[in-house]
């Protein structure tokens, strides 16, 4: 059997008295000094951890990643996630001990080396977007979008205008939008979005007031289209004194085609995670800088790096920051990552990357088209929705076909999302994708669409090989089992009660 | 599905049950049905106060958490601390063993504002179907 | 440039289908005046020229590798087990997707629900998350967690908790209905609990406390807890999670969420990140933890599986009423944790902590027989401690450069009235002879 059968914990399979690292015995201080400490200030518990030998631990973990999808080994077409291949330079480039052993607080003439990375990184990144300053700090998308909200605070509140209260989402935005405003206590205000899946001008003129603080949007936005009226958009909420924002999540089809900057954003938050080719190591790190016009450049978080006649320094804090939004200076690792990329693709790979990702996108939703209802049949930009409602009648939603893709070999594409679309299946096949790789995944699409009518009950009870099988999310949310500890709880309340 | 004559409903699919200067409140058939397998309650405390409208509960299934809004305003002398250990009552009896919480009424006034069971019916008719 | 699989021909045939000329042709959406923008960027690289070019850029860094270093202060240099860096290495771990389809991703569920029985077992609370992006934001986010659990207004923060967790609380709640309050350290570095009792009342939702602090000291904390329980307030504590191994644990001190740094778990410094955030809490507070928690259940066949549970208040389903905005995380970074405790063990994680603190010890007790500086042998530490310098600290920093070594991390840049103190970091990464010449040149100084 390929796939170990073996589900066992490493807690499960400890044995006393092994051990998977050999560390020095030597002492240094000649009268153990922990003596000296006071009993109270000790641990006094014994510590749970499990007991096992190197070539245990290796096999235990080597054969739980051979139970997960990844990039590497299959496809995923994930809407709005841009699952890129992550180019193993990139990787060779983080791992190098001149970066690795590196101290956040070493004094700036013993770092240039980095120092000049997240120069150029930000640099690179203010010309693909149009934007003035970047700050590396953020962690991730959502963490971006925090400090984008805590910039529009602080822009508002220099300029004394306290009474805007309300930030605008189109309802078709990522889930993380109306949670960021809300933490800073705007109030979320949704935008319908027309028949054609843009923003509703005529919505949006009915929000607009002196009370706006925002508008976030994503363009091209979750459905993959292109917001045909993003000048006048901007224009207005500016009118209105209101700023906008721009989620990266979907920067990847504007690469050397369209720039955030020239359609009117003010703060733009880029995932180099998605964008930018680095791992999304399940689940992160990833890595969010967020971007801003010179308006708002004296609000963000520090430190920032400059560039002066003697080398690269910490900028001194300007006074108007809204601060550290982060322990030392980001996730640089990621953000070694996304330099070698971009030192790799280099200006003419720009216009390649967006390029296949919006031909990759288009060609599958023409050749799905002829099985599937897309949402929203028009050019799409580097992703798509189907609605699945047309198999309404068999039972059939939207997560059931994705379990059933994988039984194909293929990710789940994103579903149910948008909230727009009735039973969404959103599709974003990147432009690292080969077209055999594409016309194997349709074949697939379309073998299920048989399926769907021949047999449902197989659909709607997939995966049929896989390691487990749907998995009860209502049994884990009722009585949630959430570590080694709850399980033994749990085994000793059993016995209990039989006894 | 059943909505029964003697209770009182909202819009927002919550009942409300009214005995003298008390009433005890849950949610409809429709509403269970919507919210799907019921996995935790999020009960409000004792001699908490709630207003009508206003958000008194929560009650969650896997994939969302759905607010319970009281129907009418007063204290909370009572809550149903059996769906803590067993919340798909909720799911098995939303009339009966699945209630919610318990009120004592500060303005039984406001109960006109509220739907009778063919109002109700009638609201849940035009609501969109899934 | 690589990393793109079309061809030409297969160009021609995808424009074929979707029944265009060119690319030009699907952008019609896109307003004219915004095309094709002149963006300056320097032409791509081969791969040769790439590595030469990161090699070069990592010359004109001096790392702790290449200079002996002493730099602590909340990035601390640690050994890394070569098996832990082969488990982290898998490109099946690397390049997947967060684990929303369970069947997809047993393997980084199971290792997560791993990482969250270690972490509950060192910190001895009850409930982990998967991870938070670093020690700061997991502060931050547990006080949002104690002001809405409260329904109070204020956050108490000990002066001596790291000065970057102290500004990210501080960035995170400007704007909000919220406040920060600090209160204050004595002049040996431990927290000064007059202070901390003159400040609590009925408005604290919750109390942050560091120990080992930002000084290195193990803070005694006895009693605290029945006190701030009284209040009605929640105790949280950050502790560096090595310390743990022999230093009694939040569980134990009555804390109600441990949340901090989880760098010293076998991850490099990097310069500052990727770093991972840990969370954990009381069972009471299970609902309230953000963030991802991989849960323990059954298959649709009654096997043993694994899968993503309490998401139902994330803002991927809450919206706007979310309880936190957290998305991505550092699920590779709790990998590696995961890994490394796996790997020390039972015996392994108390023998890592003994040493690091012998090494600490040895180096303060050597210090201390130096005429120029000073340090206070009766505090209780782990792996760094304060020293007085009766030198500029400056003058001190440049000479102990010149001999290659990074001597520690300047006080003053944090604390502008402790004058010439520096923070000296030592963990089980120096040899005693490294130890021995640190002391040697600074007696020099």
């Amino acid at each position: 059997m390929l796939i170990s059968q073996d589900d066992r914990l490493s807690f499960e399979k400890s044995v006393p008295g092994r051990r998977g690292v050999i560390l020095p015995k030597e002492r240094f201080c000649e009268n153990d000094p922990f003596k000296n400490i006071p009993p109270h200030l000790k641990r006094q518990t014994t510590i749970g951890f499990p007991e096992l030998g190197e070539p245990e631990v290796i096999r235990h973990f080597i054969n739980l990643s051979r139970k997960n999808f990844s990039v590497d080994t299959h496809f995923y077409p994930l809407g709005s996630c841009t699952m890129k291949y992550n180019p193993k330079v990139n990787e060779w480039a983080a791992r190098q001990e001149k970066f690795t052993a590196l101290h956040p607080l070493q004094t700036e003439e013993t770092a240039q080396g980095i120092f000049e990375i997240l120069y150029e990184l930000e640099e690179g990144l203010k010309e693909i977007t149009g934007m003035d300053r970047f700050t590396l700090q953020p962690a991730a998308g959502a963490h971006g979008e925090l400090t984008g909200m805590m910039l529009v605070r602080a822009y508002h509140a220099s300029r004394s205008e306290t009474k805007r209260t309300k930030v605008l989402v189109p309802d078709s935005s990522h889930g993380t939008n109306p949670a960021s405003a809300a933490l800073f206590g705007y109030h979320v205000v949704e935008v319908k979005s027309d028949s054609r899946g843009r923003v509703d001008l005529e919505d949006l003129k009915r929000h607009l007031d002196e009370h706006v603080a925002c508008l976030m949007l994503t363009n091209p936005n979750t459905l993959g289209l292109f917001e045909k009226n993003i000048l006048e958009i901007t224009k207005l909420v500016h009118q209105y004194g209101g700023l906008l924002y721009y989620d990266g999540a979907n920067l990847n089809p504007l690469l050397g085609i369209a720039r955030p900057g020239d359609m009117g954003f003010d703060i733009i938050h880029v995932n180099l995670h998605k964008t930018f080719s680095t791992p999304h190591g399940g689940g992160g790190p990833g890595s969010g800088p967020v971007g801003v016009k010179s308006h708002l450049a004296a609000f963000l978080p520090g430190p920032l790096v400059e560039k002066t006649k003697n080398g690269f320094v910490w900028a001194k804090k300007n006074p108007q920051s809204v601060g550290r939004v982060k322990l030392f200076h980001g996730n640089v690792g990621v953000i070694i990552r996304a330099y070698t990329y971009l030192k790799t693709i280099g200006k003419e790979g720009l216009r390649q990357v967006s390029d296949a990702a919006i031909l990759n996108a288009n060609y599958m939703k023409e050749k799905l088209k002829e099985t599937f209802q897309v949402a929203i049949d028009e050019p799409c930009m580097h992703e798509f929705v189907l609605s699945i409602k047309t198999f309404d009648a068999q039972g059939i939603h939207a997560g059931d076909i994705g379990k059933r893709l994988l039984d194909y070999g293929f990710h789940a594409p994103t579903v149910h999302f948008p909230l727009v679309v009735p039973e969404a299946l959103m599709i974003e096949p990147t432009e690292t994708e080969a077209k055999e790789t594409l016309d194997r995944f349709i074949e697939a699409m379309e073998q299920i669409a048989k399926e769907i009518h021949e047999d449902p009950e197989k659909i709607k009870h997939a995966p049929h090989t896989l390691p487990v099988r749907r998995p009860n999310d209502v049994l884990a949310a009722r009585k949630p089992i959430l570590s080694y500890r709850d399980q033994l709880r749990e085994k000793y309340l059993l016995a209990e009660a039989a006894a | 599905m059943d909505f029964p004559e003697n209770l009182r409903y909202t819009k927002t699919h919550e009942w409300i049950a009214v005995q003298g200067t008390k009433a005890k409140v849950g949610v409809t058939e429709y509403a269970q049905k919507e919210i799907s397998d019921v996995v935790f309650v999020e009960l409000p405390k004792k001699d908490q106060i709630v207003q009508q409208a206003k958000t008194a509960a929560v009650v969650e299934s896997v994939k969302a958490a759905f607010d319970i809004y009281a129907p009418a305003s007063g204290k909370v002398v009572a809550a149903n601390a059996a769906l803590e250990g067993n919340p798909a009552l909720i799911n098995q009896s939303p009339y009966g063993d699945g209630w919610i919480f318990e009120l004592e009424l500060s303005n039984a006034g406001e109960l006109n504002n509220l739907l009778n069971a063919k109002q109700y019916l009638e609201a849940v008719q035009q609501a969109p179907q899934h | 440039m690589p990393y793109l699989s079309l061809t030409d021909e297969d160009k021609k045939t995808l424009l074929q289908k979707i029944g265009v000329n060119s690319v030009e042709d699907l952008l019609k959406d896109i307003p004219v005046s915004l095309r094709n923008p002149k963006v300056s960027l320097p032409a791509g690289l081969s791969e040769p020229e790439v590595q030469a070019l990161l090699t070069k850029l990592g010359q004109k860094n001096t790392t702790t590798k290449d200079f002996l270093s002493f730099l602590g202060a909340g990035s601390y240099e640690h050994f890394i087990p070569a098996a832990e860096l082969e488990i982290v290495g898998r490109q099946e771990f690397l390049t997947a997707y967060t684990p929303y389809q369970p069947e997809a991703s047993q393997g980084t569920l199971q290792a997560i629900y791993e990482y969250q029985s270690l972490m509950t077992e060192l910190t001895g609370l009850d409930v982990s998350n998967a991870s938070h992006y670093d020690g700061a934001t997991a502060l931050a986010e547990s006080a949002l967690v104690a002001l809405k659990h409260t329904n109070r207004s204020k956050i108490l923060v000990a002066r001596s908790v790291h000065p970057h967790y102290r500004e990210t609380i501080r960035t995170y709640l400007t704007g909000t209905p919220y406040m920060v309050e600090e209160f204050g350290f004595e002049v040996s570095g431990k927290l000064d609990k007059t202070d901390l009792l003159a400040k609590l009342n009925m408005d604290i939702a919750g109390v942050i406390f560091q120990s080992p602090n930002f000084f290195g000291i193990i803070e005694d904390l006895e009693g605290l807890s029945e006190t701030i329980h009284a209040n009605g307030s929640l105790m949280i504590l950050t502790a560096n999670p090595l310390s743990l191994g022999i230093f009694r644990t939040p569980g134990e001190w009555g804390a109600d969420i441990a949340a901090g740094e989880g760098q010293p778990l076998g991850l490099s410094m990097e310069f500052g990140g990727p770093f991972l955030g840990y969370f954990v809490v009381s069972q009471a507070l299970m609902r309230r933890i953000p963030g991802r928690l991989a849960g323990l259940t059954e298959d649709a066949d009654g096997k043993r599986a694994f899968c993503l549970t309490l998401q139902a208040r994330e803002q991927h389903i809450r919206r706007e009423r979310a309880g936190s905005n957290i998305c991505s995380n550092q699920a590779l970074c709790a990998l590696a944790a995961c890994a490394y405790m796996t790997l020390l063990g039972k015996k392994g994680i108390r023998e890592i902590a003994e040493i690091n603190f012998d090494r600490a010890q040895y180096l303060r007790s050597k210090i201390a027989k130096l005429k120029n500086f000073e340090v206070d042998v009766n505090l209780p530490i782990f792996n760094e401690f304060r020293v007085f310098s009766k030198k500029p600290f400056a003058d001190v920093e440049k000479k102990m450069k010149e001999q290659q070594i990074f001597a520690g991390v300047s006080l003053e840049t944090f604390y502008p009235e402790l004058k010439n103190q520096f923070l000296v970091c030592a963990t089980e990464t120096k040899s005693k002879e490294g130890l021995d010449r640190f002391v040697e040149v600074l007696a020099r100084c």
